[in-house]
């Protein structure tokens, strides 16, 4: 099926409002008053058009907890939140640590055909961070599979880590490290600190976190490797990062909405849905981070969307599983936290959520503002929307969203796939 | 009026003080023929108890009905709690039976709280995980006002594992809220880090007991478990007992009025020596026996007597 599309009017990062021509999946022509015979248009005056968010961090879920998200659901929340590309996260059952799982799993992704689904690859068998898994039968499966992740567990032996920074180079991959020294971590339930010595909640302290990230940006200079840091969470590895940064190591990182918004002043009332893994921090946490995404210490936007059944969140606090939705809200509260007070702007947004990510996951046809010849992976947003978040409303098959009730400024209004809309009027289209 | 006693934050000073007072006629009244009061017949009081406490159980157990209520237990043991049914389930049983009260105890911090978002009856806290147990507070509070005549003015000192203990979390609150001075007193490894910045007014931390003890009027001596140990929170028990324990040598060095607190269950040879803990000073059965009366008064004042 090939269309035609005339979005007119959008407004284009920093600059004024321009009209785009898409046919045949990629972008023909960017102007005024382009011919639009044969196009349906789209009236996207006073909208904002970004080029198609991209996530390097979602839990999909599929295979083995399909009761609390799956590939079609979690790729229909991407869309509606404006991205084009999600990276899936390894830690289904089973594992993503083959050949087989990876292509299962990118099978599933083009099938429900609403985003790119791009497989990360597990560093170790079974995520048990004993024995590498086959990294190089992963890169070079249908998935292409660039990033490899043992997320949800760090990779704590240093020499394990060494040879995993080491072994993808030879097809320029990228170690993700969830950065958390488990001894520092034994039954940890919130960030260490006034709050969890008030609650009588076993500590996550910061220094279990700073100290792997220590660790292995050293690592990643000693071997000349690509690290990447998952879901960055104290002011600590903000400085450690920029000190990485200054010695021309190549190091990348992630922020989560989350971690920009929320404090650990929300697990007060023991509701499960604000715990998180690392765990929501304190409020110069949330500041020493915004002031790293604003000037790129902290390179990207990483959702981190991990969906749970609801009898994992509807229980006590220890017992719940940690971990919140964040596709359908990341650009919300990306707005909220760093647009708003001016520590970012929309070209700055388009960069962390979309131009960076992609580069980093090597995703070529992603994070690209529209210009001829270039695929259409595009999202339009409504800048002077505000939403209240309705956990009923959201696509995911779970529920566990930290934000509802809460008003969030701006709106995806549309979503463009390789030149076909996956969200329209700010609905799916299927 | 509270509806929950959810924790030892949730009393102001004059509830607190009425509570005790309540306990104080309370008490009173066990000393007569008739021990039960008509005050809660046709309520339903819940025990629910997901963690073995035989004491404790049988304090709320006494307190309900003695105040002539109709009292249910649930105990992990041989009901559907052990079968893996949900907090949540639970409490949706517990909601169908027309619970008027739950006394809660439970092994995860915060569970008192996801119940009291569940049922519309009363949420009494019988103990946390390591966050607290508000009535063994008051129970301690009533047992120094008994002793010592009042509590505002006293200096407590509350000894050992502060880290994982919901006893000295209820009690740092509720002391303080009533205007006793707080020393907690341990080895650093359990005291919380960053604790000394969350302590209110008129609490402070101190490494150091022999340096604490002769300006005590108070000392209460928390369980020190053995598995602390293995996780290094200490080198042994027997340093441990010598650092931290209460014995004879030390008990000497507490002013002559001052008495000798323990939640218990004890454990003799370490944090306190038998003849501490035998002695005069000790009000170990004492605050057994004040439970009860304690834990009436908070029945009472949550599901509609007045203080
Ligand atoms: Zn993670």
């Amino acid at each position: 099926m090939t269309s035609t599309w005339l979005i007119r009017g959008a407004r284009m990062p920093g600059g004024g409002p321009t009209d785009i021509l898409i046919r045949d999946g990629v972008t023909v022509e960017v102007g005024t008053v382009l011919d639009s015979r044969g196009a349906t248009v789209i009236d996207a005056d006073g909208l904002i058009v970004l080029p198609g968010l991209v996530d390097l961090h979602t839990h999909l879920r599929e295979p083995g907890r399909e009761d609390a998200e799956t590939v079609e659901t979690g790729s229909r929340a991407a869309a509606l939140g404006g991205y084009t590309a999600v990276c899936a996260m390894a830690n289904t059952d089973p594992v993503a640590d083959t050949a087989g799982v990876v292509e299962q799993v990118w099978r599933l992704g083009r099938d429900a055909g609403l985003v790119d689904v791009q497989p990360i690859g597990a560093v170790t068998v079974g995520l048990r961070g004993e024995q590498l898994a086959e990294l190089g039968a992963m890169a070079t499966s249908a998935a292409r599979v660039r990033i490899f992740s043992d997320d949800g567990h760090c990779v704590a032996d240093p020499r394990l880590m060494r040879r995993a920074l080491e072994y993808v180079k030879a097809f320029d991959g990228v170690i993700a490290q969830h950065a958390e020294e488990p001894r520092l971590t034994v039954g940890a339930q919130m960030h260490e600190g006034e709050v969890s010595a008030r609650l009588g909640l076993t500590g996550w302290p910061a220094v279990a976190e700073e100290a792997i990230i220590a660790r292995d940006v050293l690592l990643a200079g000693h071997v000349d490797s690509r690290l990447h840091i998952c879901h960055v969470s104290t002011a600590g590895s903000v400085e450690i990062l920029r000190w990485a940064k200054s010695k021309g190591w190549r190091v990348t990182a992630e922020v989560t909405p989350h971690h920009l918004l929320l404090t650990e002043e929300y697990v007060t009332g023991y509701d499960p849905v604000f715990k998180v893994n690392p765990p929501l921090r304190t409020a110069a946490d949330v500041a020493a981070l915004r002031q790293a995404l604003a000037e790129g210490v902290i390179d990207v936007v990483a959702t981190d969307h991990a969906p749970h059944a609801v009898e994992d969140k509807e229980c006590e606090w220890a017992y719940a599983r940690p971990g919140m939705l964040g596709l359908q809200t990341a650009l919300s509260v990306v707005v909220k936290t760093m647009v708003e007070p001016g520590l970012l702007d929309w070209d700055g947004v388009a960069d962390r959520m979309s131009r960076i990510p992609a580069r980093i996951a090597g995703l070529t046809d992603h994070g690209h503002d529209p210009a001829p010849g270039v695929p259409a992976n595009l999202t339009l947003v409504d800048p002077t929307a505000r939403v209240r978040v309705d956990p009923s409303q959201l696509a995911s098959l779970s529920r566990n969203t930290p934000y509802a009730g809460m008003d969030l400024p701006c709106q995806v209004v549309a979503t463009f796939l390789r030149g076909e809309p996956t969200v329209l009027d700010g609905k799916a289209v299927r | 009026m509270i509806k929950h006693l959810l924790s030892a934050d949730d009393l102001d000073r004059d509830t607190a003080i009425g509570i005790l007072d309540i306990a104080e006629r309370m008490a009173a009244t066990a000393g007569r023929e008739i021990k039960k009061l008509p005050t809660l017949r046709g309520r339903t009081v819940v025990n629910l108890f997901y963690e073995d406490s035989t004491r404790t159980r049988i304090s709320f157990e006494a307190a309900a009905k003695r105040l002539s209520a109709d009292v249910i237990t649930f105990s992990a043991k041989g009901s559907s709690v052990s079968k893996g049914e949900s907090l949540k389930d639970t409490a949706l049983t517990l909601q169908a039976m027309g619970a008027d009260a739950v006394a809660i105890r439970h092994p995860a911090a915060g569970a008192p709280h996801r119940l009291a978002g569940w049922i519309s009856g009363s949420v009494l806290n019988a103990g946390d995980g390591t966050h607290e147990h508000p009535t063994q507070a008051l129970l301690d509070a009533y047992t120094m006002r008994s002793r010592l005549g009042h509590v505002e003015g006293l200096r407590v000192a509350i000894v050992g594992d502060v880290l994982h203990s919901r006893v000295a979390r209820s009690n740092l609150s509720l002391l303080t809220t009533l205007g006793a001075e707080v020393i907690l007193v341990g080895p650093p490894t359990l005291l919380p880090v960053g604790f000394e910045k969350a302590l209110p007014p008129g609490a402070s931390i101190s490494y150091d007991l022999d340096a604490v003890l002769p300006k005590c009027d108070v000392v209460m001596m928390l369980r020190v478990q053995r598995e602390r140990m293995i996780d290094s929170y200490f080198p042994s028990e027997r340093e441990y007992s010598r650092r931290y324990g209460l014995d004879r040598r030390r008990m000497a060095l507490l002013p002559e009025h001052a008495i000798v607190m323990h939640p218990g269950p004890m454990n003799r040879g370490i944090e306190i020596s038998s003849q501490v803990a035998d002695s005069a000073r000790s009000t170990v059965v004492e605050q057994v026996a004040n439970g009860v009366s304690v834990r009436m008064a908070v029945l009472y004042l949550l599901l509609g007597g007045n203080a």
